[in-house]
């Protein structure tokens, strides 16, 4: 066994996994306090690479520097997306809260179908290219070839990211709020947790995250499209899943283990299976393991 | 008595028969005219009706006039072999067709048993010309095969390959491309696939498979499929600071590439077709369209045009419809079309039509002479 090709091989899937962790929280976090498969998320991480794309854009003809225009374009989409994204569960969520638990699935669908036809209609149905945004960190030249700065940063941000949420999560006021409310909204009501902010607060977080999701993977790969939320938010839910759907950090083992194991299958086996792999694995612990790695086996209290 | 008379109203029929194909010479012109493959097969039939136009008009061939005997088969097989029978008992020696490769597949033994001269604008099967069960049959189109003999050709020729990866994405269209390029590899002998694999269109990253390629030592990667894929590739390509050549098919061949790929697109090659359009011949054809049917032309047309001008040069150099002395014209008579000057290859392929390799120069295609 080549051990550099397998180290090239795991920082590929590192990257990747990043990816998918990053986009996997949303659907996490939403799952975990509605239980509610938000398929929008995939769309609203789209948008994000596309309103990076635009303050780039802008930012970029009036002469900003480069590091300061990913900051500011990362920045910019964060916001735009939370507004997105507490709008969708207000449209679309908000007023199913009390009915079975297809309705708002076929809700999300369709804001994912409409969310996707509207960027065609206001930007194109084209791919468009997106500037390099990711200065090249000078000490990363000796291995560029194998770990560049994109990955690097892609890795870097999520690590942060997730970290700064765990704390959050852990030891704010709003956290715990989040934490009682996906144990028990009625006893969390009860004791006076306003749910509906809570829950559009997880809304607000998530499709953030995904925002910042959107323009680094965007500048990483250079091109943008309308579809790009589609496969990435499959892949992400997938993630999501293999983790336990509603844990934080099994989204994030989640997120790397399908990361890893996609391209040790593509490296190793084929890239014609590289797919095949990712759902083969969501599969096998559908049937072994439901509630995924951290995810804890539900009792169902009669 | 009645016997007599019988034989005789026949020997009259056949005497008339036979007078009436005297003078006329039939060509047939077979292929989609209603039905949802239409648009592909009625510009054929207006090109061969301005040509049979043109050279009437100058009082035809050898002092015969052109009749342009045209049957209707949807693209179908079954109604196909109907239509061949149909022309050959209608005398034609020529027929400009079929369309679809299907159909011309189903209709070509009738035509090789009859042995009718077949000329297709549009069919592009590589097997029509390669198992070479259909003798008669010629096309002025380049085969489905023909990106990839050229990019293996420029491959091992122009840029001495010796190791290369093959990758594909997985449609129908990449995958043929890649898969006719595995076997041009192959059986040339001077390089080896190091690498044939398919990816996924539309994930996220392609660095596994970039990474992959730098583990098998290719010197070059020959990618079948389209634009979005490619930039995708190219540009994980060049983060990983590899240098490699990069070819390509028609797919990418597209100014959506480069805008994408940016600078990362510089010195990618991609097959396309050849630009034909300056040609003298193909804007006269044009104008001639212009002005029969009031319109521009349609799918194909230049390649019907091209057809139909190597089947009159054919019968007119050959001085009648005998197969071999037609055949004998269009192999070794290089003949001015809208698509170039071309002539055909033992196979029945048109030589010197359809693709030529382009390399990305300062942000645009240029055609590497």
């Amino acid at each position: 066994m080549d051990l550099q090709y397998f180290f090239e091989l795991t920082l590929s899937g590192l990257t990747r996994g990043s990816i998918y962790a990053l986009i996997a929280i949303g659907y996490t976090m939403v799952y975990g306090i509605i239980e509610l498969i938000n398929f929008a998320h995939g769309e609203v991480y789209m948008i994000g690479a596309f309103t990076g794309l635009i303050v780039a854009g802008i930012l970029g003809t009036m002469g900003f520097p480069l590091p300061a225009i990913l900051v500011l374009a990362a920045l910019v989409a964060m916001l735009y997306c939370a507004g997105y994204g507490y709008t969708i569960e207000k449209i679309a969520y908000k007023p199913l809260r009390q009915a079975g638990r297809l309705s708002p699935l076929i809700s999300a669908i369709g804001m994912s179908l409409f969310l996707q036809n509207y960027v065609i209609l206001v930007q194109t149905s084209d791919f468009v290219p997106f500037p390099s945004l990711i200065p090249e960190f000078a000490f990363l030249e000796p291995i560029a070839h194998i770990f560049g700065s994109s990955d690097f940063l892609i890795v870097v941000v999520s690590a942060v990211l997730m970290a700064g949420l765990t704390v959050f999560i852990k030891y704010t006021k709003i956290g715990k709020a989040m934490r009682a409310t996906a144990q028990n909204r009625k006893m969390a009501l009860l004791l006076g947790v306003d749910a509906d902010r809570i829950i559009s607060v997880t809304f607000i977080i998530g499709s953030a995250l995904a925002a910042v999701g959107g323009v680094l993977i965007a500048s990483h790969v250079g091109m943008v499209n309308f579809a790009i939320g589609f496969i990435a938010g499959i892949k992400a839910f997938t993630a999501a899943v293999l983790g336990g759907i509603g844990s934080l950090p099994g989204a994030m083992l989640g997120g790397l283990f399908l990361g890893l194991a996609e391209s040790f299958g593509a490296g190793y086996i084929s890239s014609d299976y590289e797919d095949v792999f990712a759902f083969s694995l969501l599969v096998i612990f559908l049937i072994f393991r439901p509630s995924g790695i951290m995810g804890k086996a539900k009792v169902e209290k009669v | 008595m009645k016997g007599k008379i019988s034989s005789f109203a026949i020997a009259v029929c056949l005497a008339l028969a036979g007078a009436a194909s005297a003078d006329t010479i039939k060509i047939g012109v077979a292929g989609a005219h209603t039905g949802d493959l239409a648009s592909y097969g009625l510009p054929t039939v207006n090109a061969a009706k301005i040509v049979a136009k043109q050279i009437n008009d100058k009082g035809g061939i050898g002092g015969k006039q052109i009749e342009l005997l045209v049957q209707d088969e949807q693209c179908k097989p079954e109604f196909a072999t109907n239509v061949a029978t149909k022309l050959v008992s209608d005398g034609a020696k020529v027929v400009i067709g079929h369309i679809c490769s299907g159909a011309t597949k189903a209709a070509l033994p009738i035509y090789t048993e009859a042995k009718v001269m077949v000329i297709s604008p549009s069919a592009t099967n590589p097997d029509l010309t390669q198992s070479g069960q259909y003798p008669t049959f010629f096309r002025t189109i380049a085969s489905d095969d023909a990106q990839a003999k050229l990019g293996v050709d420029f491959a091992l020729g122009k840029l001495g390959a010796k190791k290369i990866a093959v990758l594909h994405d997985k449609g129908d269209y990449g995958k043929g491309y890649a898969e006719f390029a595995k076997k041009f590899i192959e059986a040339s002998g001077k390089a080896r696939v190091v690498l044939f694999e398919g990816i996924t269109p539309g994930a996220v990253d392609y660095s596994a498979v970039v990474q992959k390629i730098r583990q098998a030592g290719a010197d070059t990667v020959m990618f079948g499929g389209y634009h979005p894929e490619a930039s995708k590739l190219v540009s994980q390509i060049k983060k990983k600071k590899m240098d490699i050549h990069f070819i390509s098919d028609d797919g990418v061949k597209d100014d959506t590439f480069i805008k994408v790929a940016g600078k990362d697109a510089e010195g990618v090659y991609a097959s396309g077709p050849k630009d034909v359009s300056d040609l003298p011949l193909n804007k006269e054809a044009i104008a001639a369209h212009k002005a029969m049917f009031g319109a521009d032309p349609g799918a194909f047309f230049d390649s019907a045009y091209a057809a139909m001008l190597v089947a009159v040069n054919a019968v007119s150099k050959a001085g009648g419809l005998d197969f071999d002395a037609m055949a004998k014209v269009m192999r070794t008579d290089l003949v001015d079309t809208p698509v170039g000057k071309i002539k055909f290859d033992a196979r029945g392929d048109a030589e010197g039509v359809g693709f030529s390799m382009y390399q990305v120069q300062n942000g645009k295609y240029v055609e590497i002479k």
